[in-house]
């Protein structure tokens, strides 16, 4: 494939033909700040966020949506590229709600990063500000469009990854919003709650609802693991507060990438549910009472291994489960087999 | 599945069969929408208009276990307008002259009659399966819960290899597991005629490796039963103790009440869960487990993917993860097993299963691997059949199609059919539990036709008792035209609406799967 | 010793006589909020965010302050202490800066942990606010009394160490505020940059200077040192972000540890990937001065050279 070789900050780089200034510059591992920008969404080059200076351009250029070109020369933080960067910032926090104090993304928010990195403290023009309505009215997702920051991302999500188009831009100039068709609720439209455009947007106008009333984000720790549900397979993060579970984010799967399902996402909630058992049980009379475990797993034993030398191994029958890990499932079937002395041992995967 | 999921998107024709893809399987459903997006053709065959059938270019609304007819009908316009893979059929197949011989009756007019499908309808679908460079089939309970459920299956491999799209990236058949670990639990030898691998036990060389690997002088011999033939055993009486693990059969078997009434004249049931299931209810001792948060492990996908399962937390209360108590109870009966973490067991696995030899914690710190992947150097097998069959020629197994056990008649008119729902999982025990899923969707509800409806004079809500020859369950009415007239649908997750019930645990004959497809049941307004 | 035994929040307690009802309550994995109090500085009093509810007691009392007696029954989360904690909040926000935004303090805050904790989200009371000026006239602290909430933790830190005792509360009702004598900035006062008032500040009104700017709570991981210095053993945290060292903090900030500013440069020499160049004060001005200078090692340094060279 043909390749161009351009300067960034001074450095060289040879990117494959059609690669932008951004691809390049991130394979250098030179930071440029971007809020519209998601590689795996269609370019949108709207925010401006990303601009920097090409020697002999009149303008700034829009590193994610610019391709580099042979001889290139790009400087990623010149003063005027921060000044634009500021001017951005500024206008953006001229309409934003000062939050953070509360905010569940405080610590994990594009807006919030850069306005520290380039020293903006509040907007500078102290304009009109929304007074959206903080929407809430489903168990999933909290959306307060009063953060948003129109980086449309949620938008391409919903219809390039998940398909579904349920969100889009509605009004227009000030009043410009990201709504569902006929500006209702999420629970009012299509939404089948996948989550996919909280996992994208980078401010805190998405959130999910238990995840980010439970946590501050720097509390977390995350914990890659893969889904318990359906057979697809996904990967995704306990997010782990003080030893529990408090919500599932994205990372990159092999399978899914950062897409998940409506259960993989928020069905976490049975881990800590007071229903779980917590104790070994012996029927007696009918009645569960609560046992220790040397005391249930010799009644097991006596019991089991009664059966087997009285009845012959066959007069016992395993079910194993599709649920299990699969060192699981071996240990069972070594344990029918060669404990137990059967083959009768089978699961629900017909089911 | 022959092929992975990422795989699908770049098919040039889907053809799905018996899946609600986008509601069972959202993520693989997203590969469906955007191979749709990229111009490819999606065929749905299913009786229900799903959302993945309002997404398609064809959607054969077949009548319910009419598949057969479908498949072969298929087959047979191909052979018959010679749009065949002449040169995969000649290199890579057997008994091709006798599936020839035995779908030539199936031609579109007379499969028209059995499936509902107009014969030009499928003469099109045929056409376009056959003349597209990458065409892959996707199908799931659908197709398997039937009494021919392995039948469908040979169909619908008979139709791949006919056009030659299996053993190449993008085609293939493949059956989208429902639950986490179904794949994984069969390659682990959770099957009465298999060890790990699926190495079968009948097999001498086979029982001498695992005994002398366990430490044994040998192994049983003889191939264990299955699910319903131990619940059939135990209700008389020649089964009399049982084990269950992280399993629900009273409320995921088919024919509820007979699988309560065998458990209970069990003399011991050992029921080892995350939560008091209804299964678990009626044990003589319960042992807590901890769930996939609290425990180390690994899953295998429905693409046979090996994934990491991390523990997260500590186990609630005194629970314990299933393996160690596993060992406990094998070490309590007098065979000492000691595992210091399952990265050991995954060891021993590895020794002994040659698809999973190369298989290592260490490496899956890298990410999934997809057997087979014989030794440490192997990359995995995305593609399976590539260039030679597993087991050399791939055979065409010539099937017929036979009715439904129990078709609709006068006492009981309509076909229940039972599947999932997006916001709800299995028999409902995690997803009740979460906080959210089960407060969005709290209620199940029977969709019915329009038509049929207005003949039993119900209307939308309406409280209504669906009865079959096994039992009732009481639910609300959904009128949706998502059902064609003369079938019912609802999901089996929610206890309350113990569905299973009524379902018929009449079995196909090789696999055992039950037929929850199609049962006949009759609907009655209640209040 | 005597023992008392007391009931909170239905689970009974034994702690030795003394013990306060807060360290009862804590040592038991309660939470209760505090703001004025810390375990190094003797009792207060003054923030009452620690408030609990004791039977038979009118008011709500604070936890810091009340000692635990036999047949005590307490309640550390009941509503009226959820109300009271609530209000509190809401009136310190009333006067705060909305700043998290960019504040140095962020994701270590106490008064932001207890206000996402009680879901005060900004100020019940449009109050009148302060706007004092940022006091950076000194190359190591910033002042930002702005947010300050007047718990008083820096003055009874900096009173601990002899002839110190260089800030304190100045003028009274909403102009209350902590100052140097005479309300100087702290550049011109007597102040020795020691950085105990910083290591206990629970909020953004004190921060380092040559820290700020290098990064997020969040992204900074801290590793205990001991100072060797001079043998009063004062503790350190090393800052450091993305595996470089870039700071020295004061830690712990007990009786009979002056942590003091030579001790933490040096440190900043030994650890630092880049340390800064040290500033003193000299008639009245910071200025640059030569690291030997500053941990005042000139004398031993032209000692070693002259013996070098007479070798
Ligand atoms: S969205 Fe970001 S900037 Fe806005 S309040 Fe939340 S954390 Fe702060
Ligand atoms: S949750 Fe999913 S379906 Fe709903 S708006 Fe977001 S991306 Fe679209
Ligand atoms: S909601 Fe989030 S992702 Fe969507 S446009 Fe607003 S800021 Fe962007
Ligand atoms: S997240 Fe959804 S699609 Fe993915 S494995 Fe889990 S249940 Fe299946
Ligand atoms: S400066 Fe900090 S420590 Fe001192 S009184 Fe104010 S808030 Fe408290
Ligand atoms: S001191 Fe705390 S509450 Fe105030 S701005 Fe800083 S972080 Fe926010
Ligand atoms: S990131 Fe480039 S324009 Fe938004
Ligand atoms: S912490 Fe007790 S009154 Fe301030």
């Amino acid at each position: 494939m043909a390749e161009v070789t351009l300067t960034i900050n001074g450095g060289q780089i040879t990117v494959p033909q059609g690669s932008t200034i951004l691809n390049a510059a991130q394979k250098m591992g030179v930071f440029i700040p971007t809020l519209c920008y998601d590689p795996e969404l269609t370019i949108d080059g709207s925010c401006r966020m990303c601009v920097v200076e090409v020697k002999g351009a009149r303008t700034l250029m829009i590193s994610c949506a610019t391709a580099a070109t042979e001889g290139m020369v790009v400087e990623t933080e010149s003063p005027a590229v921060i000044e634009a960067r500021k001017t951005i910032l500024e206008l953006l926090l001229a309409n934003h709600p000062l939050d953070c104090l509360t905010c569940g993304r405080n610590g994990d928010c594009r807006l919030q990063d850069y306005a520290y990195r380039y020293g903006v403290k509040e907007g500078g023009f102290a304009g009109a500000m929304h007074q959206y309505p903080i929407e809430d009215d489903n168990p999933f997702i909290v959306r307060d469009m009063n953060k948003c920051i129109l980086c449309g991302k949620c938008v391409r999500a919903c219809a390039q990854i998940q398909g579904k188009n349920v969100v889009d831009y509605t009004y227009r100039g000030f009043d410009t919003k990201i709504a569902p068709a006929m500006d209702t609720t999420l629970a009012g439209s299509d939404c089948v709650f996948c989550g996919n455009c909280v996992a994208v947007c980078p401010v805190g106008a998405l959130q999910e609802k238990v995840l980010r009333s439970k946590a501050r984000t720097w509390e977390i720790n995350k914990v890659r693991t893969t889904c318990p549900y359906c057979g697809t397979g996904c990967n995704f993060d306990l997010n782990v507060k003080d030893g529990k579970v408090v919500g599932v984010t994205s990372c990159d799967g092999d399978v899914n990438g950062r897409a998940l399902c409506v259960k993989g996402r928020f069905g976490y909630g049975f881990i800590h549910h007071p229903d779980r058992l917590s104790k070994p049980l012996i029927k007696k009379d009918g009645q569960f009472v609560e046992a220790s475990w040397e005391e249930a797993l010799a009644l097991v034993a006596e019991k089991l291994g009664g059966i087997r030398d009285n009845n012959g191994p066959d007069a016992l029958a395993v079910l194993s489960s599709a649920r299990c890990t699969n060192e699981e499932n071996y240990l069972l079937s070594k344990l029918t087999r060669a404990v137990f002395g059967t083959n009768n041992i089978d699961h629900c995967a017909r089911l | 599945m022959t092929n992975p999921i990422q795989d699908v998107a770049g098919a040039d024709f889907i053809f799905a069969i018996g899946t609600n893809t986008t509601e069972s399987h959202p993520i693989i459903g997203l590969q469906v929408k955007k191979a749709v997006r990229g111009g490819s053709t999606l065929v749905v065959a299913d009786p229900r208009k799903t959302e993945v059938a309002e997404l398609a270019k064809v959607h054969l609304q077949i009548k319910s276990g009419s598949d057969i007819a479908l498949l072969n009908g298929m087959a047979n316009v191909i052979i018959a307008e010679d749009l065949y893979n002449k040169e995969f059929v000649a290199e890579r197949t057997e008994d091709f002259e006798a599936f020839k011989a035995a779908v030539e009756k199936y031609t579109p007019e007379y499969v028209e009659g059995i499936t509902g499908i107009a014969a030009a309808s499928l003469r099109e679908v045929a056409r376009g399966y056959a003349r597209v460079k990458n065409a892959t089939i996707l199908y799931t309970m659908g197709i398997t819960q039937h009494i021919c459920g392995t039948h469908n299956v040979f169909a619908v491999a008979n139709l791949s290899m006919l056009c030659g799209h299996i053993g190449k990236p993008n085609s293939g058949v493949n059956p989208l597991r429902g639950q986490n670990n179904v794949q994984g639990a069969c390659d682990m030898g959770a099957l009465p005629a298999v060890l790990t691998g699926y190495q079968g036990v009948g097999l001498d060389d086979v029982r001498a490796r695992f005994a002398s690997a366990w430490g044994l002088e040998s192994l049983p011999a003889k191939p264990g039963i299955t699910v319903g033939e131990m619940l059939e055993g135990a209700s008389h009486g020649t089964i009399k103790g049982m084990y269950i693990m992280g399993e629900n059969p009273v409320l995921s078997d088919p024919d509820a009440n007979h699988v309560v009434h065998a458990l209970d004249k069990l003399d011991f049931l050992v029921v080892q869960d995350i939560f008091l299931t209804e299964t678990a209810q009626l044990a003589d001792v319960v042992l807590p487990a901890a769930s996939f948060a609290e425990k180390d492990g690994t899953f295998s996908n429905t693409e046979r993917r090996v994934q990491r399962v991390r523990k997260a937390v500590e186990p609630v209360g005194e629970a314990r993860p299933d393996w160690q108590i596993l060992c406990q109870v094998a070490t309590a009966m007098g065979y000492p097993m000691n595992y210091a973490s399952p990265a050991d067991i995954m060891k021993e696995i590895a020794s002994l299963t040659p698809s999973y030899g190369g298989i290592s914690y260490e490496r899956l710190e890298q990410g999934g691997i997809q057997w087979p992947c014989p030794n440490p150097e192997h990359p995995g097998t995305p593609v399976l059949h590539v260039g030679k069959f597993s087991r050399g020629m791939g055979k065409f197994n010539p099937v017929e199609y036979v009715a439904p056990a129990e078709m609709p008649d006068e006492q009981y008119p309509l076909v229940l059919s039972t599947g999932r729902r997006h916001f709800h999982y299995h028999t409902g025990t995690m997803t009740m539990r979460t906080g959210a899923l089960e407060v969005y969707y709290g209620t199940e509800y029977l969709e019915i036709n329009s038509a049929d409806a207005a003949k039993l004079v119900i209307c939308d809500g309406d409280k209504v008792k669906v009865s079959s020859r096994r039992g009732s369950v009481e639910l609300s009415a959904r009128i949706t035209d998502v059902v064609p007239e003369g079938l019912v649908f609802t999901s089996f997750h929610f206890p309350e609406v113990a569905i299973n019930r009524l379902t018929n645990p009449a079995r196909d004959s090789i696999a055992k799967i039950p037929e929850f497809k199609v049962c006949a049941v009759k609907v009655e307004k209640t209040a | 010793m005597a023992n008392v035994t007391l009931t909170i929040n239905g689970v009974k307690v034994t702690v030795p006589k003394g013990t306060t009802v807060l360290e009862a309550a804590t040592g038991a994995g309660f939470f209760i909020p505090i703001f004025c109090h810390t375990p190094e500085l003797t009792g207060f009093g003054a923030c009452r965010i620690c408030v609990v509810e004791i039977q038979g007691m009118r008011n709500l009392p604070a936890s810091c302050v009340t000692e635990a007696t036999e047949g005590m029954v307490v309640q550390t989360e009941s509503p009226a202490v959820v109300e009271a904690r609530k209000t509190i909040l809401e009136l310190i926000l009333a006067n705060h800066p909305q700043d998290c935004l960019t504040c140095e303090k962020n994701g270590n805050c106490l008064l932001q942990d207890y206000a996402f904790r009680y879901g005060v989200k900004g100020p019940g009371f449009e109050g009148q606010r302060h706007s004092f000026s940022i006091d950076d006239s000194n190359p190591y602290i910033i002042r930002d009394l702005n947010k300050c909430i007047l718990c008083g933790r820096c003055v009874r830190t900096c009173a601990q160490v002899k002839d110190r005792a260089v800030i304190d509360y100045a003028f009274r009702g909403f102009d209350t505020k902590i100052a140097a004598p005479m309300d100087t900035p702290l550049g011109e006062s007597d102040c020795v940059y020691c950085g105990r008032c910083v290591a206990v500040c629970p909020v953004g009104a004190l921060s380092y200077k040559r820290l700020s700017g290098q990064g997020r709570v969040w992204e900074m991981e801290k590793k205990p040192v001991t100072c060797t210095f001079c043998d009063s053993g004062c503790e350190f945290d090393l800052v450091s972000k993305n595996g470089k060292v870039i700071g020295v903090a004061a830690k712990a900030p007990g009786p009979g540890r002056p942590l003091c500013l030579k001790g933490r440069l040096g440190l900043e020499l030994l650890y630092c990937d880049q340390p800064q160049a040290p500033q003193l004060k000299k008639d009245g001005e910071f200025t640059e001065v030569p690291w030997a200078e500053a941990l005042g090692l000139e004398g031993v340094l032209d000692k070693i050279k002259k013996m070098e060279n007479k070798q």
